[in-house]
This record gives structure tokens, sequence and C-alpha cells, in this order.
């Protein structure tokens, strides 16, 4: 079951894991009302440093980047990624960059 | 003569020098197999060391015993991979090996240096590993006279290789310390980065049970940052801490140091290669499997050898001049030693996660698939006779490459 919602003026559809279905209905203002839906408002540059960065690696890869390359290719360290989306990062990320949710997949 | 190259004499490796041996004719086609090490290990094997159901024995051989006679076996380090002109360089004789295609199979392996403060002067003391033939050993030794405590198990990042082998090295834990009659003793904690006791909701959902059950504690959600070896903790990157007496830790993985070095690999140098052909993203002649390959499922022999099959059709075609068929779907299949002498099978693929029914046979099995039953032990028992006589020798095994939803229920 998929279902849509109103983000910040655009009709976004959302998995049944409540990630968005489709990365190209994403945009920067859409990013900021999901950010805002998980307590993290408002956006500083280095949130959206991480967020670009997630965006073209996934244009390039397909997947939503785990911390390890965020942190390795991206250059934002670990804990800086857990103090600008606390409580599970790599999720947070995700979900406010439009993605996938990560597969995490072992 | 074409040239065959393969890089890594492990699981995949010889798995493929075998089939590829018997299937690429001898005058048209040279094989040579690259491996820095003599030794074969049955990684599977590590994990029962610690509490003596394995000795040394079970889990060494030599890699040429394993290998076919007309394939080149050459023991030495790779220095370079150099795609752009179809050669790698090694250390032995500093020689230059040419090559039409090149398969890269160098594994992962367990980095504790990664991870700040767990190499130092308690590694191996209140600190241990079973991933590595020295570091189960070692762990044997320690639990022999350990006297009880908080024994807490920790999976530093993913991936990892066998990623049932932490929660069957904690199963199996509670059954060592309930026999030595000292279970009261011991408090056991499972501490990993993942939301529950395993990936996919069905199998992590039973084997949570499974854990509290045995009164093991699971700590989800923890990302360690570092270690206090002097303080006994683990520290997580949101600064949370666990307390421990000895730990035993699964380190970060990465593919091979060459990988990173020759350009072709990921964050970890792990080589990125289509998920469904195995085929790089990067040449056209070369392809990667097994733990070496960034693929999404996990890094295990039972994966390697599926993947070998596929690959083996696969790349006969490719040479032909025919496209490569998507045929690979991530299918892994795993014993998980649960304790007191039994088991639970699990059987998926990139899409399809671990259900309950019978296997191989439909209906009939003898394995459980999502169940633990005394049968499912024999099976893991039984695979490392399968696994040094069939699957390194590239023989039929008959479960098929391709997971199969026959047998299961959803």
């Amino acid at each position: 079951m998929t279902t849509v919602r109103d983000i910040a003026g655009n009709e976004i559809e959302f998995g049944d894991d409540g990630y968005m279905l489709n990365p190209d209905d994403w945009n920067q203002d859409v990013a900021a009302e999901l950010a805002k839906e998980i307590g993290i408002d408002p956006l500083t540059d280095r949130h959206w440093d991480v967020i670009n960065f997630c965006r073209e690696d996934y244009e390039e890869q397909g997947d939503a980047p785990t911390l390890r390359r965020i942190s390795k290719v991206g250059g934002v360290p670990t804990k800086e990624l857990y103090k600008l989306f606390p409580k599970g990062p790599a999720k947070k990320v995700a979900y406010v960059s439009g993605l996938k949710k990560p597969s995490g997949c072992i | 003569m074409k040239k065959l190259l393969i890089l890594g004499a492990g699981t995949a490796g010889t798995m493929l020098a075998n089939k590829l041996s018997h299937e690429l004719s001898q005058e048209e086609w040279k094989i040579t197999i690259v491996d820095q090490d003599t030794v074969h290990y049955y990684q599977p094997g590590f994990l029962f060391i610690p509490f003596g159901i394995y000795g040394p024995n079970d889990v060494v051989k030599a890699k040429r015993d394993y290998l076919p006679p007309s394939v080149d076996v050459i023991v030495s380090e790779i220095e370079l991979i150099e795609p752009e002109k179809n050669q790698v360089r090694i250390a032995k004789d500093n020689r230059t090996l040419v090559y039409d295609y090149l398969i890269i199979v160098t594994g992962a392996s367990p980095r504790p240096e990664e991870t700040p403060g767990l190499v130092g002067p308690e590694w191996r003391k209140s600190i241990h590993d079973f991933y590595t033939y020295e570091g189960a050993l070692a762990l044997a030794k320690k639990l022999r006279t350990w006297e009880g405590g908080r024994l807490v198990l920790n999976i530093m990042d993913l991936p990892y290789k066998c990623p049932v082998a932490p929660l069957e090295f904690i199963f199996l834990a509670d059954w060592y310390f309930h026999d030595k009659g000292m279970r009261d003793k011991v408090d056991l904690t499972l501490v990993t980065p993942l939301p529950g006791a395993f990936t996919k909701p069905r199998a992590s959902s039973l084997l949570g049970n499974t854990l509290e059950e045995k009164n093991i504690n699971l700590i989800p959600d923890f990302l360690p940052e570092r270690v206090d070896a002097e303080a006994h903790q683990l520290i997580s990157y949101e600064e949370e801490v666990v307390d421990y007496d000895l730990l035993v830790t699964v380190p970060v993985h990465m593919g091979a140091d060459v990988i990173g070095r020759s350009g072709l690999g990921d964050e970890s140098n792990f080589v990125p290669v289509d998920k469904h052909t195995l085929l790089s993203k990067q040449y056209d002649n070369i392809f990667s499997l097994g733990d070496a390959a960034a693929l999404p499922t996990s890094k295990a022999g039972s994966v390697a050898h599926f993947a070998g099959e596929v690959f083996v059709e696969n790349f006969l075609r490719y040479i032909d001049g025919l496209e490569l068929q998507p045929t690979f779907d991530g299918h892994a299949n795993c014993f998980i030693e649960s304790g007191f002498g039994k088991g639970i099978l699990i059987d998926f693929n990139y899409d399809v996660e671990p259900l309950p029914g019978k296997f191989p046979l439909p209906g009939i099995g003898p394995f459980s698939l999502l169940q633990e039953s005394e049968m499912n032990h024999w099976g893991k028992m039984m695979f490392r006779w399968m696994y040094w006589n069939l699957l390194l020798k590239g023989k039929e095994m008959g479960i098929t490459s391709q997971m199969s939803m026959a047998g299961k229920w959803s």
C-alpha cells in the first residue's frame, strides 16, 4: 500500500516503509518539510552538504550511501552525522533526501 | 592462447578454478590463480574452535590439494592491478601477469585496527575475536579458564562475513557455560548496529525471541566509535557506553588493499559489480564475486557458491560473444547453530526474505526453514564434509543456484 501526502505543495507518494517512492519527486522544499517532520529544523549548510552528497551518490550508484561511505567519500565524519541527524543518521538522511530506505543488508 | 587470471584462491577462487578448468579447453585457455597464502581455512569452522568443538585439524588444509593440476598456481602477494593494460603486477620475482579476462575473488578480512582502542595491550586478553584462525584459538584458551562476568559480543559495522555467525557464537556460548555449570555467573549481551537480531523482519523476530528464551540481552542500533580498553567499555558515536569484562568483537571488514590501491574498489575496497551479472561496473573483462564484490547480499560461502555456479554458465556464453544474462539473484542459505545440538536454517535472496517451510525437498525436508531442529544441526555438521569434498571441487551439491519458493509458506 502506498500513500500520497501533500509535502510543501507537492503530491508525494510514499511506500509501506514510509520512504518516498520516487526520488525524482524530491526538491529542496520537500527536504525541509520532511526534516521538520522528524524534528530537524532548520536545515543548516552542513545538513545540505550531506543531503547533496547523498543525492549525487544515489544518481551514480543507485543506492542510498552508508554512513561509512558518507564519511569516507562525502567527507562528513560519522560523529558529526550523529549530531546533524541524531538517532539513526543513515535512515534519517535517506528519508530527508527522498531516497529509498537504506537496505542495511548483511 | 587466451589467458584467464583468478586473483584469490579462497572458497570462490578454488571453486571457480575447478569448474572453469573442467569447462574450458586446455588447448585454448591458460588458467592462472594467485594467492599469497598456501593454507586454505574452513572459515565456518572458526566459530566452533572457541568452544572446543573443532580443533586446528578440522579447519586447515593445503590450498594446492584442492586446485586442479592443469591450473598454474602462483603463491605471491598481489602488488597492483592495471586494468587499462590488462595486467597484474605480483611481488614474486617482480612478475607481470597479462590477462584477457580477470576474476577478482580476493575476499574480505577483519580490520580491528580500524576501530580506535581495539588493538592494544588488552587485545587477546580482555578483547578477542573469532574471525581469524589465531583469534579463535586464543579465545578457546581464554574461555577454558574464564571465571565469568559480562561477556559482550559486538559487531563493529556492516558488512561482515557470515552474518549469522555472531548469533551462533552467543547461542553456543550459552550452551557452553550451561555445560560448565556456570551459566549463572555469565551475563551474555549481543550489541549490534542493526535494528534487531537480524536484518530481515521474519528472521529477526524469530531470532530475537530465541535470544530472549535463552536469557541473552540484545542492544540494537549501537554503532561503536571506539573502545576504552582500560576501562573495559565499548562506546558508540552517540556516547552510549556498554561495560564488559570480556569483549568478543566482529571487527570492521574490508576488501583487499590491492583493490583500493588499483582504484577498483569502493570506500571499503569492495569491487562494484552489476548485482545480476557480476561484471565490473568499470571494465568489461573484469568480474568479481564472493566476499570481494560490493553486492547487497550476505558475504558467505553459500553465496559465493551460488554466484560461482551462475557465473560459470554466464562466462561461457560471454566468451562466445553472447550477452550476459542477469541470472544471479543474491541467493544465500545458512545453517544457524542455536546450541544444545539444534540448528535453524534460512534461505533467501535479494528480494525474498527468509520464510518458513521445508528444504531442499518441498514438504519433506529433511531440513526445516526458520525453525529449530536437531536435523538442522546435523546439516551444519555434515556441511564441513561437503565443503571440502564437493563445494571446493566444483561438484554438484543438489541445491539450485537460484532461490526456489517451492516448499515455503509466507
